[in-house]
């Protein structure tokens, strides 16, 4: 098993299929697309393969260091920051192609006029713990 | 035959009179609590196989010897003459001070809220350390720490109930954190509020504690009508009254009246009367906002808060209409979290679907729970929909 990390973007990600924003879409749409997101977790959980998920508040802000002795250096909220990420998903499964075909799934939330969103998520593989068995 | 095997509520009642046990021996109250965990985990894995004829005594034998074990470890490690070993006899039955004593303990004011809620729910209420990170979502190491670094800053502070009862203010604070966590975990952090309050209040006369209880006990009569089967949320106005838990309310209305006989009102009997005025109303509208209005009045008399004042211009606005209630929102800071969206709620009924719109979208980008930001998202399509429509 290896695990995967799927981001989910506010913005700054490439363009969905069906790119209409969320505040145009009908109530019945916005509820079609959280019952998918609801049940798409569900479903993962019942085939072992769901670890983690959570979503992002918009209003992030940057923290570094600056010096002993001194308070750290904040920034931010960016209301037009290029990349914000919305949230995520961690999955554990048994190979690359199904951490694509989830994706993919993921991907077809109903979206605008009851199609497919089409976004793009960005799939990232965890580093693994060296195997015990080598050769 | 064997003796049935005691359930793990009944395990769980006999913890903090066990704790007390180990105390009056002469352990500190943060070893006892530690020996007490120890034996509870070995509760859980013997009773099944090896049920004991007398559930408390065995705990008491075996925590105690837990904790001779402990201290003979530590003593040993620092190189220290052993302590004399002699088990002392069974300690008087432990009466209900001792409990009281332990609540004000596990909610001692140096401990952050995390800690004393921790230490209380492992403490009183019996859970162990697994329980307490899986009601909380934490890692088992992290609800360990919480409560070590917990005891760590009670050593040397006596298990002692404060003359008269003393305040209780700290103890139904920690309860009502427990209580608003809600549900998110495997433990139901909201039964185990309730059954540590219900508890409280037989240990001591202060009517906060009733209001406290009562407030739970009609919150909780209509949790199930709060989501929908999937998860999203549902306003008190649409939720489906006839599925309230009629006996629940009927419990907490009667508790309330108790408190609110001894004439000593507080914030939480405040609350739960408003909470009761929901409970009655056989629809929203036929609420008595008024009266709810009132309460609002009589909490903010015993403490101003701005998250007092942002409900109250709610009820100002079932009560007085739209406009009023948009002129007490001005009293509310704006960055009181859940204001945009009483804001879009109050523009809507004033009858400005154009204006509320935008306003519930934006009140859905600042919201801080996914069940929230969906229904505001929703609220948002809605009002644009009648825009659509009308126009």
């Amino acid at each position: 098993m290896a695990k995967y990390l799927l981001l989910k973007h506010y913005r700054g990600g490439r363009p969905a299929t069906n790119d209409v924003p969320m505040d145009q879409w009908t109530p019945e749409e916005v509820e079609a697309h959280m019952a998918f997101m609801r049940d798409f977790a569900t479903r993962l959980e019942q085939t072992g393969e769901y670890v983690d998920g959570q979503a992002l508040a918009q209003d992030g802000f940057w923290v570094r260091h600056d010096g002993p002795g001194r308070p750290p250096v904040t920034d931010g909220p960016f209301a037009e920051t290029k990349d914000l990420i919305a949230g995520w998903m961690v999955i554990d499964v048994e190979s690359t192609e199904r951490a694509v075909e989830l994706a993919g799934e993921l991907s077809a939330a109903p979206a605008a006029g009851g199609e497919p969103l089409g976004e793009w998520l960005e799939v990232r593989p965890f580093l693994e713990l060296p195997a015990t068995v080598t050769e | 035959m064997s003796a049935p095997v005691p359930d793990e509520q009944l395990l769980r009642a006999v913890v903090p009179t066990t704790i007390a046990a180990l105390v009056r021996r002469g352990a500190t109250p943060d070893a006892a609590e530690d020996a007490m965990q120890e034996a509870l985990v070995r509760a859980l894995t013997a009773w099944p196989e090896d049920p004991p004829r007398d559930p408390r005594a065995w705990l008491v034998t075996v925590a105690w010897r837990c904790h001779l074990d402990a201290v003979r470890s530590d003593t040993a490690r620092r190189g220290r003459e052993e302590r004399a070993e002699a088990e002392p006899g069974p300690g008087p039955v432990p009466d209900s001070d001792d409990t009281l004593a332990l609540y004000f303990w596990c909610a001692h004011p140096s401990l952050t809220p995390a800690s004393a809620v921790a230490l209380t729910l492992r403490a009183v209420g019996g859970l162990t350390t697994r329980q307490v990170a899986e009601a909380y979502l934490v890692p088992e190491a992290t609800a360990a720490q919480r409560i070590s670094r917990a005891k760590r800053s009670l050593a040397g502070v006596r298990l002692a109930a404060p003359d008269g009862g003393g305040d209780l203010s700290t103890v139904l604070r920690v309860l009502y954190l427990v209580f608003n966590e809600g549900y998110s975990g495997d433990v139901d952090l909201v039964a185990e509020a309730i059954r540590l309050t219900r508890r409280l209040v037989t240990l001591t006369d202060e009517p906060e504690a009733l209001g406290l209880l009562a407030l739970m006990l009609l919150h909780h009569a209509r949790r199930d009508t709060r989501t929908t089967a999937d998860g999203a949320l549902v306003p008190l106005a649409d939720q489906d009254r006839s599925r309230w838990d009629t006996s629940a309310i009927a419990e907490g209305v009667v508790v309330l009246q108790a408190a609110l006989a001894r004439d000593r009102l507080g914030e939480y009997q405040a609350q739960a009367a408003i909470a009761a005025l929901h409970a009655d109303a056989p629809s929203a509208e036929e609420t008595d906002w008024v009266q709810v209005v009132e309460w609002y009045d009589e909490l903010l008399a015993l403490g101003d808060s701005p998250v007092v004042r942002l409900n109250r211009a709610v009820a100002v606005g079932e009560a007085d209409g739209a406009a009023a209630g948009l002129a007490a929102l001005e009293a509310v800071p704006l960055d009181v979290p859940r204001r945009t969206a009483v804001l879009a709620h109050l523009v809507e009924r004033s009858g400005d679907a154009a204006r509320a719109a935008p306003l519930f979208g934006e009140a859905a980008a600042v919201a801080s729970s996914s069940a929230e930001r969906e229904h505001l998202l929703v609220r948002a399509a809605r009002a644009r929909g009648r825009v659509a429509g009308s126009g």
